[in-house]
């Protein structure tokens, strides 16, 4: 009798056993199936585009619904400034942070604020940047734009990169901080013992021990700042055309007259400057302004085409930042 | 000799204080971004104005209601979708660590933790909007649960793992079902870290607009119907901050000071909670 009842609660169990298990490989599935679907979606709803454009439509710089051509070329170098100014902008910073927390001040009071000040910077969400940037950092903006004799926008690439520096700092910090902190106590306390200062021991010991890890924390958050959407979009000046780097070539050059070069000289920095500080898009904020706004199925699929560019640049980043901090914590 | 020790230990004084000075520059923007919603967000709040619902241009009196209404709902739906399978594969991965399967997954989250949140709501639209024909809070929430998922897996696996597994043999010893194991013994033992990763998530998506854009859309009125266009306060504040309308602007730092405090209060609790 109770040996018929036990066998009946054993094949429950081993019934209830397999549910379970499939339960979980199914949830497993399903993550996989997002993936693939991604990967399905974005090229299937944009054919259209890629049907009518082909390749040129990452090299073409011409974007105009009305005449029913588009190109993607402006706002990929949009992106691409915006993230590798502010990429560079917050190394520095980053790095400081890595090691004030990883290196010199691992405990205590001061090390706990400026950990907690990094967590918070992490935390506020984006359209909070970007609300702040219209109203605080656009007008200071503009005063410097008129102090360097340019057209004062307050809006363009460079707000929006300072913007970025601010919003990826914490993400290069925090890696770069667990990396310094592996760094092995004898390297270092060998290096002491030689007489080293603690500059010379961060500087022969400790950042080429941490290197990768850091170069992955830099690209990773590169990856961030690439389809960082809100705050670039109410920061950018939303036009649609490549930014201007053009040089004036002085009226009357001769290539003998230091005068000449002098212009010259003045012209390139001008250049340079009126295409750093110029309104523009970049990729995440030409879908968030023109999705809704569509009027014909082709630019609908030609901007779900820009979301595919993006994509595939964001992934491939990620995994260049994944693989390298994987080949280091095998180290 | 002496003047080659005096220039190494001032170039490493050099170093310090540079090091701290770009720290201590680095906090300005998060004070002054701090300061300027605290100024504008607190003279903006008052009773009106959490329980009104948006006025016309010029009218006094306008509230967010529907818009904390519709960001309540948003993470419902999200945590709904995300949760019990966040859970079960954080499960699956903890208990399968060398299979080849679970490291396809574990990869797998890695990338949908990379993707941008604005191609999530192109996704979101095309999985949903598209074949409903209309923007609804069902869509957003799709959205936000994609952009969940990844971070309450990762922290029930982490968390997973850290439990010993002799409490695991124990149970298995007396005889119980590996489920029942599982359910009973290993979830409870982990469940702070769960909660952790289930708030992290949260904080993740609340403050988030880019996939809201085509998704939820926005809406100046209450609605409770998720199959139908909601408000939520970052969209709110979206076009709220790019109206050219100044009582707008004044809303909108409202909203962003209820946003800020939700969001880095639940970053708040997740610590409090992580700590125990």
């Amino acid at each position: 009798m109770t040996n018929k009842e036990d066998e009946k609660k054993g094949s429950r169990y081993e019934r209830n056993e397999s549910i379970f298990q499939w339960i979980l490989i199914v949830s497993s599935i399903i993550l996989l199936l997002i993936l693939i679907g991604i990967f399905v979606t974005l090229p299937l709803n944009s054919m259209d585009s890629i049907k009518e454009f082909g390749l040129r439509f990452v090299i073409s710089t011409d974007w105009s619904p009305q005449k029913e051509l588009f190109g993607a070329l402006p706002f990929i170098v949009g992106t691409l400034l915006t993230s590798f100014i502010a990429l560079l902008f917050s190394i520095p910073f980053a790095l400081s942070i890595a090691l004030f927390l990883g290196e010199y001040f691992t405990h205590g009071i001061i090390s706990t604020i400026l950990k907690s000040a990094v967590e918070l910077l992490a935390g506020i969400p984006s359209i909070i940047y970007g609300f702040w940037g219209i109203f605080v950092l656009v007008p200071v903006i503009r005063m410097l734009q008129i102090k360097l004799g340019i057209a004062p926008y307050g809006v363009g690439i460079f707000t929006s990169a300072v913007i970025l520096t601010i919003m990826i700092i914490p993400y290069s910090a925090s890696i770069g901080r667990e990396v310094i902190q592996l760094v092995p106590n004898d390297y270092k306390e060998a290096a002491y013992s030689m007489g080293a200062t603690r500059f010379e021991v961060i500087r022969q010991v400790i950042l080429p021990i941490a290197r990768s890890g850091v170069l992955a924390g830099i690209i990773l958050s590169l990856g961030r700042a690439l389809g960082e959407t809100m705050a670039v979009t109410m920061l950018i000046g939303n036009v649609n055309k490549l930014p201007d780097f053009s040089v004036a070539v002085p009226e009357g050059f001769s290539l003998f007259s230091f005068h000449s070069y002098v212009t010259l000289f003045d012209n390139i920095l001008k250049g340079f400057l009126d295409g750093v500080f110029s309104p523009s898009n970049t990729m995440a904020s030409i879908i968030a302004n023109e999705f809704t706004e569509t009027t014909t199925d082709l630019q609908l699929s030609s901007i779900v085409e820009i979301g595919l560019v993006l994509f595939i640049m964001t992934l491939i980043i990620n995994l260049i930042g994944r693989y390298i901090i994987k080949k280091t914590s095998v180290m | 000799m002496k003047e080659r020790t005096y220039y190494r230990i001032a170039r490493d004084k050099i170093f310090i204080s540079t090091v701290v000075l770009l720290c201590a520059i680095s906090i300005v923007p998060l004070l002054l971004i701090l300061y300027y919603i605290a100024i504008n967000g607190i003279s903006a709040i008052n009773w009106e104005f959490l329980f009104n619902l948006p006025a016309p241009v010029g009218e006094e009196g306008g509230g967010v209601s529907n818009a904390i209404i519709g960001t309540l709902m948003l993470v419902v739906i999200a945590s709904i979708m995300a949760v019990p399978i966040g859970i079960l594969t954080g499960i699956y991965l903890s208990e399968n660590k060398d299979s080849r399967f679970a490291g396809m997954i574990r990869s797998t989250v890695e990338v949908i933790m990379g993707v941008p949140s604005i191609i999530l709501g192109i996704i979101a639209y095309a999985w949903v909007v598209l074949p409903m024909r209309q923007f609804s809070a069902l869509a957003g929430g799709v959205a936000l649960a994609i952009m969940m998922l990844p971070v309450i897996i990762r922290s029930t696996e982490e968390t997973l793992n850290l439990i010993p597994n002799e409490l695991k043999e124990a149970s298995l010893a007396l005889g119980v079902p590996y489920y029942r194991t599982m359910i009973k013994v290993i979830l409870p033992v982990g469940l702070s870290g769960i909660i952790t990763g289930i708030l992290l998530g949260v904080a993740r998506i609340a403050g988030e607009t880019a996939p809201l854009l085509f998704t939820a859309f926005g809406n100046q009125f209450m609605n409770l119907n998720i199959f139908k266009p909601v408000n939520s306060l970052p969209l709110m504040i979206y076009y709220y901050a790019t109206s050219p309308y100044e009582q707008w602007h004044v809303d909108a730092w409202g909203a962003s000071f209820l946003l800020a405090i939700f969001v880095l209060g639940l970053n708040f609790i997740t610590k409090l909670v992580a700590r125990r």
